[in-house]
């Protein structure tokens, strides 16, 4: 069942487009992140859903309901939805087993009930023994866990969580995202998460979506924005994706693989089965791999070399093209020092499709 | 779902606008169009028979002269004020201020007064020091210097404080790069910290102008015994001589002071804006060491306490506790009779005390709703109605009181619609100007407390499923109501204070206790004047002492008198 349908959405402030045409349809239950880069339009359309903000143009429907479209917005108070907070917006005034049961109490809630459903929502995040507690004698962590479990309570049929993680240290970070899965697979709630994280988005969620400038660029399973990114800025923004011209492209033997020139050496790639394929091949750096000998590769200069104690991470460039940067993970025992002439195998790669 | 239905919002929203609408909009116009074209047409000859008439063109040059004069000697006064107690290491700091910013909340007319009978021939404090002031000499407060001395010292905490705002916002760092570059302790002063100050200072200059033009405590118990017209008195005197036969060169009087008001403001805006230094920069507190200067500084800030605070005060107490002003006090002179009279016997009195404290108290709790709600819309949901709102409650505070007076005369002096009775000459009309003249006072910390909670606290209620009203409730009034008291506060001191809102709107049936002490000193009743005034001083330093205390929960700045 379709949880959230967003229908060509579009908004502008003061005249200016800051979404544009966004459509995506989310099914229950479903853990989907937003990501893209600062001021792409996350936080907007997050406010659409909620209904803070008025649509310009198109619909959007949360259980099959319409709730906005450009002559109606439902108030957020009617919506069912529930928000996590980047500042997690928890009343100061009011207890943290308060906070939780507000909207319980909005909705008529005898207290007793009340008191059990938020100490059940308290105990989902481990908090059940701070509920008399203000907010302000709480760590960030537990501030964090507290909104989530108010969100919970409230049983809202979409919970939306915009860069909850972003005001916390990178280890509290860590810990949290195990918490959200964890928290996810419990519920079973459809959750829409915002974070201009890559990585925070590639571990959570079921679905990414990726918006770039107001635009959904793609909305794909985690494994396929890295295997096969639809532009060039999906290709570098996930994985430390990197971007190398590719040329005189010939099908290959199998579907979907084709032979392409990368600084004048052939390497078999992946790319798209229908539509035109462009000049660029997107790899990542583990896909790049020192060759053995001359033929298998294309050459290159090292720049720099880094001990990542797994492996080395080599700098270099191509000879072909010395102003481009690039970067593979190369194993201990290869012996390689800035200024050493390599050779660079293309182990995997996919083709990017020319723009329509 | 209905494509629109009557939100509690709009409704709300609706009554907002009626209320400024109503209190402040149609009177101010009803005062403009009177003014200007009684008969319903722009009459010019009249206009300009009325202004270069002698006396009103006197007036006009008088007002203007006390209002710039004193605004100068508020300005030095309270520059330096702010000087010494944010840059120095000048000691005892807090209690200082507390004294000098202090007579902002006595009724300019008790400090007149207070003023009078300390520098009277007869005065009971001069004489216990050993100073004489010659016999049967006019009282050399009864003059334009006089009056100019107590409005330039009574606005000088007002300059104080907004300089004050403006010193402390300017970052160490900036003084420390002149001083790097060379500049002596003066130099810098002259060169760095009065520059990029300069915002503040008109702004305090701007406000020391309003206040002194339009204060009529001051003006009326010095001036009038003086000879010395000015607006203010004038229209006052018109209405006491001619009665409400005199409406339309009221209207045209109050209009010209207005006009001057709103020149003055603009004026000082626009030279405080000239050239205008934004400062950014980090560091913390600039200090000055005032080195072998200190004992001179401080002993010399403490005696200007002595003599513009003390001096005059004790003056009005030693004359409240004795039966004849003038009368030396001394143990077998002591008495309280005029306190009992003033609160038991004297009818007039009492009643004045119940009305103005009656009246102080309505106007507080409507007001802090009022507040609230403007609050709301102004802080997180302005739109164009919502900020012509908010002008009309800055222009009848800005305006003179007295203006506000005459225009409320005009508006309520027809008898209302379907009600079919006049509220002249009632409580009510008083009540409907206090409404008028505080709402914007009573926003300003309210305001404030809007702006130091997160919208987000809202919206997180709003998706639990509140209502507005709730959400009013649960969430907002709770965050807001320190700063709400806080406003009530000074609402309920600004109002008991007042002289000039009411001064034409009272009558046999309905007295503030404002106008009180101008009736009594005019009646010669001196003693029974000073213990009225005494007590309004004790009911604000009680209010005073009330805020303080919770002064934690207020956001800063919210009390005036703290530093
Ligand atoms: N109320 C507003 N008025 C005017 N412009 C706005 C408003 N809210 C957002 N914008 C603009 O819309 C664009 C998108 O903003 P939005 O907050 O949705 O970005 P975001 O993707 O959430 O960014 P970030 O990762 O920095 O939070 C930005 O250019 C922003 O400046
Ligand atoms: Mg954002």
């Amino acid at each position: 069942m379709v949880a959230i349908d967003i229908d060509n959405a579009a908004k502008s402030y003061a005249g200016k487009r800051v979404l544009d045409g966004v459509s995506m349809r989310i099914d229950k239950g479903e853990f989907v992140a937003i990501l893209g880069p600062s001021g792409c339009g996350k936080t907007t359309l997050l406010r659409l859903l909620a209904g803070f903000e008025k649509l310009d143009d198109g619909s959007i429907a949360l259980g099959g309901v319409e709730v906005s479209n450009k002559h109606f917005t439902l108030p957020p108070e009617k919506r069912n939805v529930g928000i996590v907070f980047q500042n997690y917006a928890l009343w100061p005034h009011m207890s943290v087993g308060d906070n939780v049961g507000y909207a319980l109490k909005i909705a008529g809630v005898g207290s007793s009930e009340r008191k059990r459903k938020s100490l059940d929502a308290l105990d989902a995040v481990g908090m059940r023994d701070l509920s008399e507690r203000a907010p302000a004698d709480l760590s960030g962590g537990q501030r964090q866990r507290v909104a989530l479990a108010r969100c919970l309570a409230a049983n809202p049929s979409v919970m939306l969580l915009d860069e909850p993680l972003a005001n916390l240290d990178v280890h509290l970070r860590a810990s949290m995202e195990k918490e959200f899965l964890g928290f996810h697979k419990r519920t079973g709630a459809t959750m829409l998460y915002i974070t201009h994280d890559q990585s925070e988005a590639m571990a959570l969620a079921d679905r990414i979506a990726v918006m770039d400038k107001g635009r959904l660029v793609q909305f794909a399973r985690p494994h396929e924005l890295y295997r096969e990114p639809r532009d060039e800025m999906v290709a570098r923004f996930i994985g430390n994706g990197l971007i190398l011209p590719a040329s005189s492209i010939a099908a290959a033997s199998q579907p979907g693989q084709v032979m392409a020139e990368v600084f004048g050496t052939p390497h078999r790639v992946r790319a798209p089965l229908s539509g035109r394929a462009g000049a660029q091949l997107s790899v990542h750096p583990n896909d790049l791999a020192l060759a053995n000998d001359d033929g298998e590769g294309f050459s290159a200069t090292v720049e720099r070399v880094v001990y990542r104690g797994s492996h080395n991470q080599v700098d270099f460039h191509p000879d072909a093209m010395p102003e481009l940067s690039l970067t593979l993970h190369a194993p201990l025992d290869r012996a390689v020092a800035p200024g050493h002439a390599i050779s660079v195998r293309i182990d995997d790669g996919w083709v990017i499709p020319a723009a329509a | 779902m209905p494509a629109f239905s009557i939100s509690a919002k709009g409704l709300i929203l609706a009554g907002l606008a009626a209320f400024v609408a109503v209190l402040s909009l149609a009177p101010l116009l009803r005062l403009a169009l009177t003014g200007v074209a009684p008969d319903g047409f722009v009459d010019l000859q009249r206009l300009s028979d009325l202004l270069l008439k002698q006396r009103v063109f006197t007036a006009t040059l008088n007002s203007l002269y006390v209002a710039v004069a004193s605004t100068v000697l508020a300005l030095i006064v309270g520059v330096l004020a702010a000087v010494l107690t944010v840059y120095t290491d000048m000691r005892a700091k807090t209690a200082w201020v507390f004294g000098f910013v202090l007579p902002l909340m006595i009724p300019p007319q008790v400090t007149a007064l207070a003023w009078v009978q300390a520098f009277s021939p007869t005065s009971p404090v001069l004489g216990l020091l050993g100073l004489t002031l010659p016999q049967g000499a006019r009282h050399p407060l009864f003059s334009s210097y006089g009056i100019v001395l107590l409005l330039g010292l009574y606005n000088a905490p007002l300059v104080f404080l907004t300089v004050r705002a403006a010193l402390r916002r300017l970052p160490a760092n900036l003084v420390e790069a002149a001083r790097a570059a060379g500049a002596g302790g003066w130099r810098v002063f002259f060169t760095v910290l009065l520059p990029l100050a300069r915002a503040g200072i008109f702004a305090g200059a701007a406000l020391s102008f309003v206040s002194a033009i339009g204060n009529f405590g001051i003006q009326a118990m010095l001036g009038i015994p003086a000879r010395f017209p000015t607006l203010i008195t004038l229209i006052y005197q018109q209405l006491n001589s001619y009665g409400p036969d005199a409406l339309a060169d009221m209207a045209s009087l109050a209009l010209m002071l207005s006009l001057i008001t709103v020149a003055g403001i603009c004026f000082s805006g626009w030279l405080g804006r000239r050239k205008d230094a934004r400062v950014e920069g980090l560091g913390g507190a600039i200090q000055i060491d005032l080195g072998r200067w200190r004992p001179p500084v401080e002993a010399a800030c403490w005696v200007f306490l002595a003599t513009t605070l003390v001096l005059p005060l004790s003056a009005l107490v030693a004359t409240s506790l004795v039966t004849g002003f003038g009368q030396e006090l001394s143990l077998a002179t002591l008495t309280l009779a005029n306190y009992s009279n003033a609160l038991l016997h004297h009818a007039s009195i009492r009643e004045a005390f119940l009305t103005s404290l009656g009246l102080t108290t309505v106007a507080v709790i409507v007001l802090m709703v009022v507040a609230l709600f403007l609050g709301y819309f102004l802080s997180w949901q302005r739109s164009v109605e919502v900020r012509l709102i908010h002008m009309a409650a800055e222009l009848s505070y800005a305006l003179p009181g007295i203006v506000l007076g005459v225009a409320m005369i005009l508006f309520f002096l027809k008898p209302l619609p379907v009600l079919g009775f006049s509220i002249y000459g009632t409580v009510w009309i008083i009540l409907a100007a206090y409404l008028s003249n505080f709402l914007a006072l009573a926003l300003r910390p309210v305001l404030g407390g809007f702006a130091q909670i997160d919208r987000s606290l809202e919206e997180a209620s709003q998706v639990a499923g509140a209502g507005f009203l709730q959400r009013m409730r649960d969430i907002i009034v709770p965050l807001v109501a320190p700063a709400a008291f806080a406003s009530g506060i000074i609402v309920f001191m600004s109002a008991l204070n007042e002289i000039q809102v009411s001064i034409l709107l009272v009558s046999s049936s309905a007295r503030t206790i404002g106008p009180m002490i101008v009736f009594l000193e005019e009646g010669g009743s001196s003693t029974l004047a000073a213990a009225v005034g005494c007590l309004m001083i004790v009911i604000v330093l009680a209010l005073m002492l009330v805020a303080s205390g919770l002064s934690s929960r207020l956001p800063k700045g919210a009390l005036p008198w703290q530093n």
